[in-house]
C-alpha cells in the first residue's frame, strides 16, 4: 500500500483504539440511567458512586450488544472471559478503579472490511472488550476547584483496538465511518464523536525506506480528536511531522520512549503531552466480586442469527437492488437494522423505490426525531405507508395532501384510502376545471399580470409562483401541482402577452 | 530479596500514601520482614496447578436491564468533603 | 423480671416472652440499653448505641403487637451490629477516621433482612479498621476490652461484636470473618460465632476488605441462637453475583437431630505445635464428647494448612490495597485540610485517615500485585490457595466435620501483640484456611483455663453444609453447659479497677 503522494518515500502505519458508549437503558453494573446529558450526578447510586459495600452485577444487554458486534467484527469469541480491575486514581473514577478486562477479553483476532479504491481491505481487530466508563472532569473558571460529574461513570462501554492495518489518513478516517456504520445499524452504539459515545485514539508512525532498508520509527499515541475529519487531518499532519523529525533525529522504533501528543483543532497541530514519570503500573488482578462468563456455541449461532445481513452488504444491495442513491442507502442503513428492515417492506410495493426512501429520510425520520421515538414505536405500519405512497405515484392525490393524510394516520391511525376519501384529498387533474380556477385567480388579481410585465427573469418565475399558490389554497391543496403548472404558466404568458425569459 | 527504601516509596506513591521518614524506615523494616515471611509460600509445589481467585464455581450471573430510579442528588452530595450543590469539587486537575 | 434477667435470656426465649406478652419491647430494649449505659464505659464494645432508634422501634414493635398485626422472627430482640455493614442513616465508619462522619444512604442487604424480621438494631460495634486484625486494637477510635478479663483483648476483628454478646449488651450480633474475624473472637470471648460459606449470605453493604473472603456471620450465646441469626440473613441476594441460589434450608427444624454416623477429623497438626496446653486439653475434652456420642473420630491432616497465613496475607492485602482505594476524600468521608495538589490532597488523605495496621496491608497488597511481583506473590498464593482447598475436598471425602481449636491461645494481653505483625497475624492460623477455601466455620465454647478464659471448638464444613454444621455444633452443646456461663461484670470491673488503682498507686 502506498502513501497519499507518490514521492513520499515512507508509508504511514496507523492503528486505533475506539472506545464506543452501549446503547443500553441502565448502566454496566447498576440500575441508573445509562443517558447523554442529564443534568450533572442525578443519575447516581451508592454502585456507580463507588459507596463503601457495594457491589456490580452485571447488565445482560451490555454483554449481548458486545457480544453482537464483537460477532459483526468477525471476531474470536472466547468461550471463558472474566473481568480485572485496572486500578488507578483519578477523581473521575470513584472506586479508584476501573472494572475492565485484561488477559481474558470476551473477543479477539477480528477484522472489518472498509471500501479502498478499487476494493476492499481487512483492518484486523485485536480485540474488542467490555469495560466500564468513568465520570467527566470539570475545570471551572478560575482554576481554583475541578468539578466532577459521575453520570457517566459506570456506563458500558467497548473498547475496540485495531491492528496497525490502515496506511493513510483516508483509510482510518474510513474505518471510523464504517465502524460508525456497522455499531449504529447493529444498535449497539450511536457512536455520536460529539456527545462522545465513540473516541478514538491512534498509534501512527513511519516505515521509512532509505538506502533499500525500511525503518520503523517511533511509535506516537495521538489523543483528543473530536471528530472523524479531526482523526484524518491529525494524522496527516502527524505523518509529515514525523518523517520531518525523522530526517532530523534519525530515531527508530524504540530508541526513544513512547510519545504522547494532543491533537489541536484550533492550530492544526499535534502537540506532545508531557506526564509525570510515575510508570503507570495498573496492578490488573481479577475482579472478585463478579463471576466469570461463559458463552456457548448456541448462543453465540442465536447472535449469528440476529445479526444476519451486515451492514456494508446491505447498503450495495440497496443501490444495485433499490437504485437508491449511495447517500439514501447510506443513511438508511445507517438508522439500524430495524429502520432499514421498515424501508424495504415499504420500498417492495413501489414502482420507485426512491419515492418511499424520500419519505423515509424526511417524513419519518422527522418525526422520530421530534419525537424521540425509535421506528418500533412509529405508529404507521410499513403497508399503509407504502400505500399511501403508492397513491401519490398513482397520481391519485397530491404530496402536499399525501402529508396530511400522513399527519392524520400519525395522530388517529385509519386507512389512506378512508381518509383521503372522507377528506376529500383526491387529487383535481380535471384540466377543464382547473383552467377555470386558474382564469377566476387572475381575473380576481389583474395586478399579477401587470407584475409580470414589469419583471424580468428570475422575478417572472415568482410572478408564476404566486400564482400558483392562490390555485392550490382555492383547491384546498389538492390539484395536480404539474398540471397546475402547466396551466399557470400558459395563461399568464397568453395575458400578459410577453414570454418568460424575453 | 530485600525491599529497599526506595522500593517502598514508589509503592507509597503507588498506593497514595504519605508517609514521614520515620514512618518509611518502620515501613520498610515491617514489609521486609512480612515478605520475608510470606517467601516461605516458595516450598509448595505449585506445578501444573491453576490458581484460585475465587473459592465459588459460579459463572453468568447478569441482571436485566432496567433502570431504577437514582438517588437524589442531595443524598448523592450529602457525604462529599466539597461540592457546589450541583458537582463533587477536588482540587484543580490539569488535563 | 428484672433488668439483669432480662439481658441473661437466650434471643429465642425474648422472642416467645414478648409473644405471650410477658414482656414488652420496649421493655427488653431498656433492660439492654441499662446495661450498655452501666458497663460499655468499661468494655468498649459500642461504636454508637442508638438509644433512640432502638425504643423508637420497640415501641412500634409494641404497638403493632398490640394491633394484633403479625411479627418477624425476631421481633423485640436486640442486634449489635459490627460497624462494617451499612445502616442506612445512621453512621458507618468501619472503625476508621477515614469514614467517621460517613453515613449510608443505603442498607446492607443483611441489615435489610434484619429490619423485615424486626430485629432491634441496637447500635454499631468496634472493631478493627476496616477488619483488619485479631484483636481490635487496630480501632481508629478506641479499645474493647474483652468481658471476662478487661486486660485483656476480646479478639478480632469483630471483637466489638463479640465483646457485646459475652457482656450482655445484646443478646446477638453480627460480624463479618476474612479470616478468622468472627470465630477468633466468639473463642476469646467464649461465645458461639459462624462463618458462614462464601456466597451464603449476601456481602452487598459489608464494607469490604478482602471480596473473595469476606462473609457475614452471627454470634450469639448458644447454637440455636446462631442458627436463628443465620436463618434470617442467609440467601440468594440479586444484588451480590457472588450469593449463591442454592437454598437455605430451615436450619432451627433440624437443629436437634444428631447427625447419625458423624465422623469427626481431627486436625493433628493443629493440636501440636504452637498450640496453648490448656487450649489443646480443652479440645481433646471435646473429642470425648463426640466419642462418646457415638460420633466415628479419626485423625486427619490438612498438609498445606501452614501455608494459610502466607498465603492469606497476600490475597487479602491484594484484594484490600484495591478495595480500599476508594478512601481518597473525594466523594465521602474525611479529607486533610492542607494539600499542594489532587496527588498530594490524596496522600495526606489517606494518610492522616489510615491506621498503621491498614497502611501496612494496603502497602503490602500494592507491592505484591505491582509490576515484576505479580507472579511471584500473588499468582503463587492463589495456586497455594487452590492447593489448600483440595486439602480440605480430601478431607471431606472422609469425614463429614473437621475440628480443632478456633484460637492457638486463649484471649492474649492488650498490648501484647500489638507491635509485631507476624505474631498478631498467626492468632488466625487455624481459621484463615476455611476463608482461603470458602468452606463453613464455626466456633462453640469448649471450656475454660484455669485463669477462667474461655476457650473455643472449631468445627468446619464443606461448602454450604451449615445446617450439618450447626447440628453437629449442637449435638456438642447439649452434653455440655459451657455456653451458659457468663462473666460476672460486676466482679470483673471490681477485679480490674482495683487492679489499675494498684499499679497507679
Ligand atoms: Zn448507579
Amino acid at each position: 500500500m502506498s502513501t497519499t503522494t507518490d514521492v513520499a518515500p515512507y508509508t504511514v502505519v496507523i492503528g486505533l483504539e475506539v472506545h464506543v458508549q452501549l446503547l443500553t437503558q441502565s448502566k454496566l453494573f447498576c440500575a441508573c440511567r445509562n443517558r447523554f446529558g442529564d443534568p450533572p450526578n442525578t443519575n447516581v447510586c451508592p454502585v456507580c458512586l463507588g459507596m463503601p459495600g457495594v457491589l456490580p452485577v452485571m447488565n445482560r444487554q451490555a454483554f449481548e450488544l458486545a457480544l453482537r458486534a464483537a460477532v459483526a467484527l468477525n471476531c474470536k469469541i472466547a468461550r471463558f472471559t472474566k473481568w480485572d480491575r485496572k486500578n488507578y486514581y483519578y477523581p473521575d473514577l470513584p472506586k479508584n478503579y476501573q472494572i475492565s478486562q485484561y488477559d481474558l477479553p470476551f473477543s479477539s483476532d477480528g477484522y472489518l472490511e472498509i471500501p479502498v479504491e478499487g476494493g476492499t481491505k481487512r483492518v484486523g481487530i485485536i480485540r474488542v472488550h467490555l469495560e466500564e466508563d468513568a465520570g467527566k472532569l470539570l475545570h471551572g473558571e478560575g482554576g481554583k476547584r475541578s468539578q466532577v460529574d459521575l453520570n457517566r461513570a459506570g456506563t458500558p462501554l467497548l473498547e475496540i483496538v485495531t491492528r496497525p492495518d490502515m496506511n493513510s489518513p483516508a483509510e482510518a478516517r474510513t474505518f471510523l465511518e464504517e465502524l460508525r456504520l456497522l455499531l449504529r445499524y447493529l444498535e449497539v452504539s450511536d457512536c455520536n464523536m460529539q456527545e462522545g459515545s465513540l473516541r478514538c485514539d491512534a498509534n501512527i508512525n513511519l516505515h521509512v525506506h532509505h538506502n533499500g532498508e525500511i525503518i520503523a520509527t517511533p511509535i506516537v499515541e495521538v489523543k483528543n480528536m473530536n471528530s472523524f475529519r479531526a482523526v484524518e487531518r491529525a494524522m496527516a499532519y502527524e505523518m509529515e511531522r514525523q518523517y520531518e523529525e525523522w530526517k532530523r533525529t534519525g530515531a527508530r522504533l524504540g530508541e526513544v520512549p513512547k510519545e504522547t501528543r494532543g491533537w489541536d483543532e484550533n492550530r492544526n497541530i499535534t502537540v506532545s503531552q508531557r506526564r509525570k514519570e510515575e510508570a503507570s503500573d495498573y496492578r490488573y488482578f481479577p475482579e472478585p466480586d463478579l463471576v466469570p462468563v461463559t458463552v456457548t456455541e448456541e448462543e453465540l449461532e442465536r447472535v449469528r442469527e440476529s445479526i444476519g445481513e451486515l451492514p456494508a452488504q446491505r447498503r450495495l444491495r440497496f443501490i444495485s437492488g433499490y437504485a437508491l442513491p449511495e447517500y439514501d442507502a447510506r443513511v438508511i442503513v445507517e438508522q439500524g437494522k430495524k429502520f432499514a428492515d421498515y424501508f424495504e417492506r415499504v420500498a417492495r410495493g413501489l414502482e420507485h423505490a426512491k419515492n418511499a426512501s424520500n419519505w423515509m429520510l424526511q417524513d419519518v425520520l422527522r418525526t422520530l426525531n421530534e419525537r424521540g421515538w425509535t421506528i418500533e414505536e412509529f405508529p404507521i405500519a410499513a403497508e399503509k405507508l407504502c400505500d399511501l405512497i403508492r397513491r401519490v405515484e398513482r397520481r391519485e392525490v397530491n404530496t402536499h395532501a399525501a402529508r396530511e393524510v400522513f399527519a392524520e394516520m400519525l395522530e388517529g391511525g385509519g386507512d389512506p384510502g378512508e381518509i383521503i376519501e372522507r377528506k376529500g384529498l383526491a387529487m383535481v387533474s380535471d384540466e377543464d376545471a382547473l383552467r377555470q380556477v386558474v382564469a377566476a385567480v387572475l381575473d380576481k388579481n389583474p395586478k399579477v399580470i401587470e407584475d409580470f410585465k414589469k419583471k424580468k427573469g428570475k422575478k417572472r418565475a415568482q410572478v408564476a409562483g404566486f400564482v400558483r399558490g392562490l390555485v392550490m389554497r382555492e383547491t384546498r391543496g389538492k390539484a395536480d401541482a404539474s398540471l397546475v403548472e402547466k396551466l399557470v404558466n400558459e395563461m399568464i404568458v397568453e395575458r400578459a402577452g410577453v414570454g418568460f425569459d424575453s | 530479596m530485600a525491599l529497599t527504601k526506595e522500593e517502598v516509596e514508589k509503592v507509597a506513591l503507588l498506593a497514595r500514601l504519605r508517609l514521614s521518614p520515620d514512618e518509611l524506615e518502620l515501613m520498610t523494616t515491617q514489609l521486609n520482614k512480612i515478605v520475608e515471611y510470606v517467601e516461605q509460600l516458595r516450598e509448595v509445589d505449585t506445578t501444573d496447578v491453576e490458581p484460585l481467585a475465587h473459592p465459588l464455581p459460579v459463572t453468568n450471573v447478569f441482571r436485566r436491564d432496567e433502570v431504577r430510579p437514582s438517588l437524589p442528588r442531595e443524598e448523592a452530595l450529602r457525604n462529599a468533603p466539597d461540592h457546589d450543590d450541583e458537582f463533587f469539587l477536588v482540587p484543580p486537575v490539569l488535563e | 423480671m428484672t433488668a439483669s434477667e432480662i439481658v441473661h435470656l437466650t434471643a429465642r426465649q425474648l422472642r416467645s416472652l414478648f409473644e405471650e406478652g410477658r414482656l414488652s419491647a420496649e421493655e427488653i430494649v431498656s433492660a439492654y440499653l441499662e446495661r450498655i449505659r452501666a458497663y460499655d464505659r468499661h468494655v468498649g464494645a459500642f461504636l454508637l448505641v442508638d438509644e433512640e432508634g432502638a425504643l423508637q422501634q420497640a415501641r412500634t414493635l409494641d404497638e403493632r403487637k398490640a394491633r394484633g398485626e403479625p411479627l418477624g422472627p425476631l421481633a423485640a430482640v436486640p442486634v449489635a451490629i459490627k460497624d462494617v455493614l451499612c445502616t442506612q442513616g445512621m453512621r458507618t465508619t468501619c472503625a476508621s477516621r477515614i469514614l467517621h462522619n460517613f453515613v449510608p444512604p443505603y442498607d446492607a442487604t443483611v441489615i435489610r433482612k434484619l429490619r423485615e424480621a424486626d430485629a432491634v438494631l441496637i447500635g454499631k460495634t468496634n472493631m478493627d479498621e476496616f477488619a483488619m486484625g485479631s484483636s481490635t486494637e487496630n480501632s481508629g477510635f478506641q479499645i474493647t476490652r474483652n468481658p471476662w478479663d478487661l486486660d485483656r483483648a476480646p479478639g478480632g476483628s469483630s471483637g466489638g461484636s463479640a465483646a457485646a454478646v459475652a457482656a450482655c449488651f445484646s443478646p446477638m450480633a453480627l460480624g463479618s470473618d476474612t479470616g478468622g474475624s468472627i470465630r477468633q473472637p466468639a473463642a476469646l470471648c467464649g461465645v458461639v460465632g459462624l462463618k458462614p460459606t462464601y456466597g451464603r449470605v449476601s456481602r452487598y453493604g459489608l464494607v469490604a476488605f478482602a471480596s473473595s473472603l469476606d462473609q457475614v456471620g452471627p454470634f450469639a450465646w448458644d447454637v440455636p441462637d446462631t442458627a436463628l441469626l443465620l436463618q434470617v440473613i442467609a440467601g440468594h441476594d440479586p444484588m451480590d453475583s457472588t450469593s449463591v441460589e442454592i437454598e437455605v434450608p430451615d436450619y432451627l427444624a433440624t437443629l436437634d437431630q444428631p447427625v447419625g454416623g458423624l465422623r469427626i477429623g481431627v486436625v493433628r497438626e493443629w493440636l501440636a505445635d504452637g498450640v496453648d496446653e490448656q487450649v489443646a486439653k480443652a479440645v481433646e475434652q471435646a473429642i470425648d464428647v463426640y466419642r462418646a456420642l457415638g460420633a466415628k473420630i479419626q485423625d486427619i491432616t490438612l498438609p498445606h494448612s501452614k501455608y494459610g497465613i502466607p498465603a492469606y496475607y497476600i490475597v487479602a492485602p491484594a484484594e484490600a490495597s484495591s478495595n480500599l482505594a476508594r478512601y481518597d476524600g473525594v466523594h465521602y468521608g474525611y479529607r486533610a485540610a492542607d494539600y499542594d495538589d489532587m496527588v498530594d490532597m490524596y496522600c495526606r488523605t489517606r494518610a492522616e485517615g489510615f491506621g498503621a495496621e491498614v497502611k501496612r496491608r494496603v502497602m503490602l497488597g500494592t507491592y505484591a500485585l505491582s509490576a515484576g511481583y505479580y507472579e511471584a506473590y500473588y499468582l503463587k498464593a492463589l495456586k497455594v490457595r487452590r492447593v489448600i482447598r483440595e486439602d480440605f475436598d480430601r478431607a471431606f471425602e472422609q469425614v463429614d466435620i473437621v475440628l480443632g481449636p478456633t484460637s492457638p491461645t486463649p484471649a492474649f494481653r492488650l498490648g501484647e501483640r500489638i507491635d509485631d505483625p507476624i505474631s498478631m497475624y498467626l492468632s488466625d492460623v487455624y481459621t484463615v484456611t476455611a476463608n482461603l477455601a470458602g468452606i463453613a466455620g464455626i466456633s462453640i465454647p469448649c471450656g475454660f483455663t484455669a485463669d477462667g478464659l474461655p476457650v473455643g471448638l472449631q468445627l468446619l464444613a464443606p461448602p454450604f453444609e451449615e445446617e450439618r454444621l450447626l447440628r453437629a455444633a449442637r449435638m456438642y452443646e447439649r452434653e455440655t453447659n459451657w455456653h451458659t456461663r457468663r462473666p460476672d461484670l460486676e466482679r470483673v470491673v471490681a477485679q480490674f479497677e482495683a487492679k489499675q488503682s494498684a499499679s497507679a498507686g
